[in-house]
């Protein structure tokens, strides 16, 4: 393997440093009197006690599932502490009062939370550990009716919304670590859009674990009521530790007739190690439903960190004419693995999905796209369009596709398409005898390989993500 | 064109170099200067590959012993893309493909990083269009082909084709073809002939690692090198590569 192409694919994890705060942590461990406790310390109503009861009671029955192509040590389920908070705990007001320690981490980080960024035009809600510390442009965004606020909030503030929508797309039983979830989830963003409105500007969360021994366990639940439409960014990051944190999300779209709801991840938890230490074990359960006619929920994701990925944000389409869409890049070097991909449900008449998969693999990882396209008896007309590329940068990863289709309704249209390609020393050489040095031409590898997913991120995101695949793959190739 | 007073554009001296542990060039000597036109022949395994990619620096391959300066620089002591940059250019016997990255895009990179080592003004992408679309018809290539990924799908001879028109884009001052001729029809060899020809000048120079006469027949030598086991041992002029079609390397062995 040459030095330089080492050195480009291996770059230093820079997010991986620990803030010292101090936390407030429940005892590690999961049993109804933890879920209890929880529940009491967020103030929950009792019918939020019983849906997190009764999702523990059911995660009970379950089995882990086994089926993805990943491998690693059975997780105690006991070790984990299910909530921390940064203290003190008391309701802030604005930015000035913030823990100084912790607005120095977003600044590292470079989120925009200051009061003068806010000209940059996202409105930022910030979740720290399990608790959001902040919202920005929340005061704004009500003028025109528009909710976005943490989810603890929702759940005191709008608790009809939420006991309207939550679990109604993702339900308490739907695998293992929802259930899981459900019945432990601490915070996370709430964001509703009022019927005829358009969100003026992009709302963004971004995410951050600190506590070593954790696990996130947040729950987004994002409603377009008739005609509205929002696009919704995620960002997450996470300390270095040396051993292995669960992050178990839910996220839940809903978008009514003829709405549009657009959510773009990029997703960069701690990896572990070059060797495979450490590192976030990233299963996570994303689904919208397409509940109205003409509406659309477009999912696009940037995936780089977390030490093994398990995750499918899927469209359910179920009003006539509604489309689904889902741009990936999933990329891992070293141990890294990945199991990621899609599931299309066609329900109603004349509804269209589009799957545009990039995997990219180096070092000796693991990168695997899994995907359902699912045609009802009704969904007459339905059409689908797939494309699965995996790319395989030195001669120790792997790529895997495992698509399914079944099609129920003979007038629907599915097409897959697949390709798989290298890029080892040969392409590196060729470059540089073109003059071009090692980081430049990984960029641009990348940046073809994955232009018809970046087209779909917005503006800032896309430079971010382009800047995250090359830090990625520093020195990867050989 | 040989002039005795123009410039030393490469001169290598006993170079020696080995790959995966055996040794393959054993003392190679070859000046060549601006305006000429040197071949390479041999049989398999005599080491013109391998002294073409030593020149261009591939890893695999390691230095053990001599010189080699290009343009008055010690080769071995830059990389291989300070190398390209400097004016020396590699034609690929196997080019490889580069899935993803358009052949415009490839070229207008490669061009704009030659052209700020020159100090040059970049060309933006409408500006380089037309420089493109100029040197395209050297190589009689469709231009649909600069919009394809690199050499992706692209038949043996299309990819040779496209070797050239990076040559003819780059004008650089030593282009050394690595078997170009391999595998070619006739009409791809007039083609890519014609391309090589177009690029020679007074003030650059080609070196052809080939097994057949049959390209010197469209480009003419000026110097006709043979090397067998790691050696040049033998040059001569245009007429030697004729007496090798007729009689064979074997002859030569014996002289080694």
């Amino acid at each position: 393997m040459s030095t330089a192409l080492h050195n480009l694919v291996n770059q230093p994890y820079k997010h991986g440093f620990v803030t010292d705060i101090e936390s407030e942590v429940v005892p590690k461990g999961l049993n109804e009197d933890i879920i209890r406790l929880i529940s009491m310390k967020k103030e929950e109503p009792e019918w939020l006690l019983e849906f997190r009861l009764s999702a523990y009671r059911h995660w009970l029955t379950l089995e882990e599932p086994t089926w993805a192509n990943v491998s690693y040590p059975k997780i105690d389920f006991q070790e984990i502490i299910y909530f921390s908070q940064p203290k003190p705990k008391k309701q802030l007001a604005s930015m000035d009062e913030v823990d100084p320690e912790l607005r120095r981490t977003f600044e590292k980080l470079g989120v925009p939370l200051h009061e003068q960024k806010l000209m940059s035009g996202v409105a930022v809600d910030v979740i720290f550990d399990s608790v959001s510390v902040t919202t920005t442009y929340k005061a704004k965004l009500a003028e025109i009716g528009i909710i976005f606020c943490s989810f603890s909030e929702a759940v005191k503030e709008h608790p009809e919304l939420v006991k309207q929508y939550l679990g109604s797309v993702v339900p308490t039983g739907d695998n293992y670590y929802a259930a899981l979830n459900s019945a432990v989830f601490t915070d996370g963003s709430f964001c509703f859009i009022p019927k005829g409105t358009k969100c003026p500007m992009d709302l963004s969360t971004y995410f951050r674990i600190n506590t070593e021994g954790s696990g996130q366990f947040e729950r987004t639940l994002i409603i377009a009521e008739e005609g509205a439409s929002v696009s919704y960014l995620e960002g997450c990051t996470a300390p270095q530790f040396d051993t292995n944190q669960l992050h178990a999300a839910v996220v839940e779209l809903v978008a009514l007739d003829n709405a549009d709801i657009k959510y773009s991840t990029v997703q960069n938890w701690y990896a572990g190690d070059e060797n495979g230490k450490g590192g976030i074990y990233n299963f996570v359960t994303k689904r919208g439903l397409c509940k109205g006619v003409n509406s659309k929920i477009s999912w696009t994701q940037v995936e780089t960190g977390s030490a093994i990925t398990w995750k499918y944000p899927s469209c359910v389409l179920l009003g006539d004419n509604s489309i689904g869409e889902f741009y990936s890049v999933a990329l891992t070097n070293h141990l890294q693995q990945a199991d990621t991909g899609t599931k299309m449900i066609h329900v109603g008449k004349n509804t269209r999905s589009k799957i545009i998969s990039k995997g990219i693999s180096a070092g000796r990882s693991s990168n695997c796209y899994r995907g359902q396209v699912k045609v009802g008896g009704r969904a007459a007309g339905a059409r689908n369009y797939s494309q699965c590329d995996s790319m395989l940068i030195g001669d120790r990863c792997e790529a895997s596709t495992f698509p399914t289709i079944d099609v129920q309704n003979t007038s629907a249209q599915v097409e897959h398409e697949a390709s798989t390609s290298k890029i080892g020393e040969d392409q590196m050489f060729f470059f540089a005898q073109r003059g071009i040095d090692s980081e430049e031409a990984i960029s641009m590898i990348i940046n073809g390989f994955c232009k018809d997913v970046f087209v779909h991120l917005p503006m800032e995101f896309a430079v971010e993500a382009t800047k995250l695949l090359g830090l990625k793959l520093e020195g990867s190739v050989g | 064109m040989i002039n005795k007073d123009s410039r030393i554009v490469l001169e290598v001296k006993n170079l020696k170099a080995v790959v995966a542990g055996v040794e393959i060039l054993k003392g190679v000597d070859l000046t060549v200067r601006a305006g000429e036109v040197h071949a390479i022949m041999g049989v398999n395994g005599s080491g013109k590959s391998t002294l073409s990619k030593v020149l261009a620096g591939h890893p695999d391959y390691t230095v053990t012993g001599g010189t080699a300066m290009f343009e008055g620089k010690d080769l071995f002591t830059l990389e291989p893309e300070e190398r390209a940059r400097a004016g020396l250019f590699l034609a690929f016997q196997y080019p490889v493909e580069i899935p993803g990255v358009s052949n415009s895009a490839l070229l207008r990179l490669a061009y704009n990083t030659l052209q700020n080592e020159r100090g040059l003004e970049e060309l933006d992408p409408l500006e380089f269009d037309d420089l493109v679309q100029e040197k395209i018809k050297v190589v009689e290539m469709d231009p649909s082909f600069l919009n394809r990924s690199v050499n992706e799908g692209f038949s043996g001879g299309e990819k040779k084709r496209n070797e050239i028109l990076q040559m003819a884009i780059l004008e650089p001052k030593l282009a050394i073809l690595d078997e170009t001729d391999s595998g070619l029809d006739i009409d791809a060899l007039r083609i890519v002939a014609n391309g090589v020809n177009s690029l020679l000048s007074p003030d650059n120079a080609v070196v052809m690692v080939t097994h057949y006469q049959r390209l010197l027949n469209y480009i003419v030598p000026d110097f006709v090198h043979v090397m067998s086991a790691g050696r040049i041992v033998k040059t001569g002029g245009k007429e030697l590569a004729l007496e090798l079609e007729a009689r064979g390397y074997d002859w030569l062995k014996e002289a080694a």
